[in-house]
């Protein structure tokens, strides 16, 4: 056995070999330390599972929200308590005007997005496949991108007047770009051993394209989209509360009026939540698209 | 037969390379003013296996990735056969696509599935056809690549260093499988690599690659299970180590 393996195993009279000659090691060593023990996690002073002690948190800042409102240190005009905006909701879905106010919302979301997530995966993949696209459209998509989108409200509100069309219009332009931007450097970002790859197993531009370039684009793409989603929502607030006439943001702006800061959070709510929704929407599309991802991560 | 930059097509060659998988007059290139190849002449004939050995940077891959068609910049005549497949490396296979897919990546749609069963079979794959790439250990991921490249029947494989990343004791199996495969498929072989003793163990016939040029051809010509024990084996070894410029310890 070498010196030094032998010294690095020593310090111990647990090894159990009794026969072999001890080296001329440091003394008796340290204690001995447990190496799986190292890892296991700590258990935890409140035996509840993890989601509902992650839940805990917020749960405690509604019931503190609560009991400020209740006993009066925060007015109903300055911020209306949980229970307030809870029975506002179950109001205005009784009466249908929730209902028809998020449906216009959704839909203008919806047209927008689709508009400009497909306007910014097009020019992305002819910018990335084609040197002309390339040269014609990614500097004119570069100088586009610098527009700040709610700047072009006036302008749009000139073009299309006040119908849903500028509306539409604005989520479309503000989404195309982050979908363009990390499509196209996901395309351009394809590692190059994999086209050669492709390339000696006898793919052609098109093969390629399809089986190599464009699938190794797709987590660029649903960064892009995750994007997209949320910069959506965002133009969405704005322009409903400018220049609307029914959806979230008009109900909100409507509610101002009458300092109904009920109505207010209640909007803010639904912000959020059609936000975790759009996120959770992201995830299972990841989930399906980069399932080959799992062997990397472990998850398989 | 083709040109590998299908930009040269000498009618009197054909004739003259019936028996040969490649055929190179004078191949050159040049990296930014460095000539890394200057006039390689080289041929190989249809079955058989040659290693080429060199230094890292020595130019050896080079002239690999222009037989594999993957490099429009070399000059000189270089001929080879339509039916050629590369093992990289590193394994190459498309992270998005489970094994199988990759296998048959390019293949015709007709019967590809099946072929590329057999070919995963022939490789002890089988029960890894519907993995991820991500999920195989290093040999595995060769074998796939190794399978991948073996169901295009190639007239010319192209190994570029395939087993250079793996464990020693992959590697040895790794060494053995290619050798059972090759002995059955009997396409020609080049293996760039800058093991010595993985040369002498699988060729037919090792080259050395120096200063852009191809050194004398040493056929290797040890009994059937070649031992590094054998003192042919030694000697063969020394004088290679000895033209790549390394002195034997």
């Amino acid at each position: 056995m070498p010196d030094a393996l032998a010294q690095a195993v020593a310090p111990s009279s647990l090894t159990g070999d009794g026969g072999a000659a001890r080296p001329p090691g440091p003394g008796p060593g340290s204690a001995l330390v447990d190496a799986v023990a190292l890892n296991k996690p700590r258990r935890t002073l409140i035996p509840l599972p993890r989601p509902v002690r992650r839940l805990a948190g917020p749960l405690l800042l509604v019931l503190v929200w609560q009991l400020l409102g209740t006993f009066g240190v925060v007015g109903e005009r300055v911020l209306a308590p949980p229970s307030a905006v809870f029975s506002a909701g179950w109001e205005l879905t009784r009466t249908g005007e929730l209902t028809d106010h998020l449906l216009a919302s959704l839909t203008r979301v919806a047209s927008g997005l689709a508009l400009g997530v497909s306007a910014g995966l097009v020019i992305a993949v002819v910018a990335g496949l084609f040197r002309l696209g390339d040269e014609l459209l990614d500097s004119t998509m570069q100088v586009l991108r610098a527009l700040p989108v709610l700047g072009l409200l006036p302008l749009v509100i000139i073009w299309f007047g006040v119908g849903e069309t500028p509306k539409i219009a604005l989520v479309a332009f503000g989404t195309a770009f982050p979908v363009y931007v990390n499509t196209y450097s996901a395309i351009r970002g394809v590692d190059h051993r994999l086209v050669e790859s492709g390339r000696t197993a006898g793919l052609g531009r098109l093969g390629l394209v399809r089986h190599v370039i464009l699938p190794g684009a797709v987590p660029g793409f649903l960064v892009g989209l995750r994007f997209a989603l949320t910069g959506a929502w965002l133009i969405m607030i704005i322009a409903e509360q400018l220049n609307a006439t029914n959806g979230i943001g008009y109900l909100m702006n409507q509610a101002q009026s009458w300092y109904r800061t009920d109505i207010i959070v209640l909007g803010l709510l639904i912000y959020g939540l059609l936000g975790l929704g759009a996120d959770a929407l992201v995830r299972l599309l990841e989930r399906r698209l980069l399932s080959w991802r799992h062997g990397f991560e472990g998850g398989a | 037969m083709t040109t590998a930059s299908d930009t040269d097509k000498d009618t009197a060659a054909h004739t003259a390379t019936a028996e040969l998988a490649v055929s190179a007059r004078k191949v050159t290139r040049t990296f930014a003013g460095r000539e890394v190849l200057s006039g390689i002449d080289l041929d190989i004939f249809r079955g058989e296996f040659v290693a080429l050995l060199g230094r890292s940077g020595s130019g050896k891959s080079t002239l690999l990735r222009a037989m594999a068609g993957l490099d429009p910049e070399t000059g000189g005549r270089l001929l080879v056969p339509r039916r050629r497949a590369v093992v990289f490396q590193d394994h190459r296979l498309q992270p998005w696509k489970r094994v199988l897919e990759n296998v048959i990546l390019g293949l015709p749609r007709q019967g590809a599935r099946d072929r590329g069963r057999a070919a995963l079979a022939e490789v002890g794959l089988t029960d890894h056809e519907r993995a991820w790439p991500g999920t195989l250990s290093g040999g595995e991921a060769q074998r796939a690549a190794l399978a991948r490249a073996l169901v295009r029947e190639p007239e010319l494989l192209l190994l570029d260093e395939p087993f250079g990343a793996l464990d020693a004791l992959t590697r040895l199996r790794m060494h053995a499988l290619l050798r059972e495969l090759c002995a059955v498929h009997r396409p020609a072989v080049l293996l760039v690599t800058h093991d010595v003793d993985e040369a002498i163990l699988l060729a037919d016939r090792v080259l050395v690659l120096t200063d852009g040029r191809i050194g004398p051809p040493r056929t290797v010509d040890l009994p059937e299970g070649r031992r590094r024990t054998d003192p042919d084996f030694a000697r063969l070894r020394g004088d290679l180590l000895a033209e790549l410029g390394v002195a034997e310890g």
